[in-house]
């Protein structure tokens, strides 16, 4: 199974890139595949979860060709 | 029901006329509109700041605006609204986001605005980068609540 992983503002910078794409075998939470993807960085406080651009909690479980985004706290307006 | 997401300043009062030039089938039912501007300011947290730079997420921005009008379209009883919110490079005293609704009456307009814009600032992936004076930028990590 494959996805895709997008990372926007200051987490972006953090990770050092804007997106990723990821295979597994077996199902994965959303918490799994930040750690699957990033598993040398420390994940900043606060940080947000989507798939396919709905908020997600960090226990959903991810599907193939689902697109995941992690990001910091929203400040438009 | 209208939402733009544009890189290009824009005149609010222009776009809200030019929007209402369209509103042909409520004509005679509006008996309310309500206006919220939101522009940048020259100072947060202490710092003077110089410029701005947004970024969104295409798609998601325009997905969760929907869900905020629609959630509204629950509470009150809207005949229209029109979304307006920049991105990219921003300067002082420029227009960052324009809210309107149109009602019959006023109670639900003033509402259904005020909600959108606080559900706006606290769900909307937008990001807020600040350019300061001392020609460093910083990200902005929180929106206020704006009912404190």
């Amino acid at each position: 199974m494959s996805i895709k992983v997008y990372y926007f503002a200051s987490l972006k910078e953090h990770v050092g890139s804007s997106e990723h794409e990821l295979d597994f075998t077996q199902a994965l939470t959303v918490n799994e595949v930040w750690l699957q993807a990033n598993a040398e960085l420390v994940l900043p406080q606060n940080t947000l979860a989507a798939i396919n651009m709905d908020y997600v909690s960090w226990d959903s479980l991810v599907s193939d060709g689902d697109v995941v985004a992690f990001f910091p706290p929203v400040t438009g307006g | 029901m209208a939402i733009k997401i544009t890189e290009l300043a824009f005149d609010p009062y222009h776009e809200l006329k030019l929007y209402q030039n369209t509103q042909l089938e409520h004509l005679g039912a509006i008996g309310a509109t309500s206006l919220f501007i939101g522009t940048m300011r020259d100072f947060n947290q202490g710092s003077q700041v110089t410029g701005m730079s947004i970024e969104h997420y295409p798609g998601m921005t325009e997905k969760q605006l929907d869900l905020c009008i629609e959630k509204a379209q629950g509470l009150w009883s809207i005949l229209d609204s029109l979304i307006i919110h920049r991105v990219g490079t921003i300067t002082p005293n420029e227009v960052i986001v324009l809210i309107a609704v149109w009602s019959a009456h006023r109670g639900d307009a003033f509402d259904a605005t005020r909600y959108i814009m606080e559900a706006l600032k606290s769900t909307v992936p937008f990001w807020k980068k600040e350019c300061l004076e001392t020609d460093t930028e910083r990200w902005v990590i929180s929106n206020t609540s704006g009912y404190q």
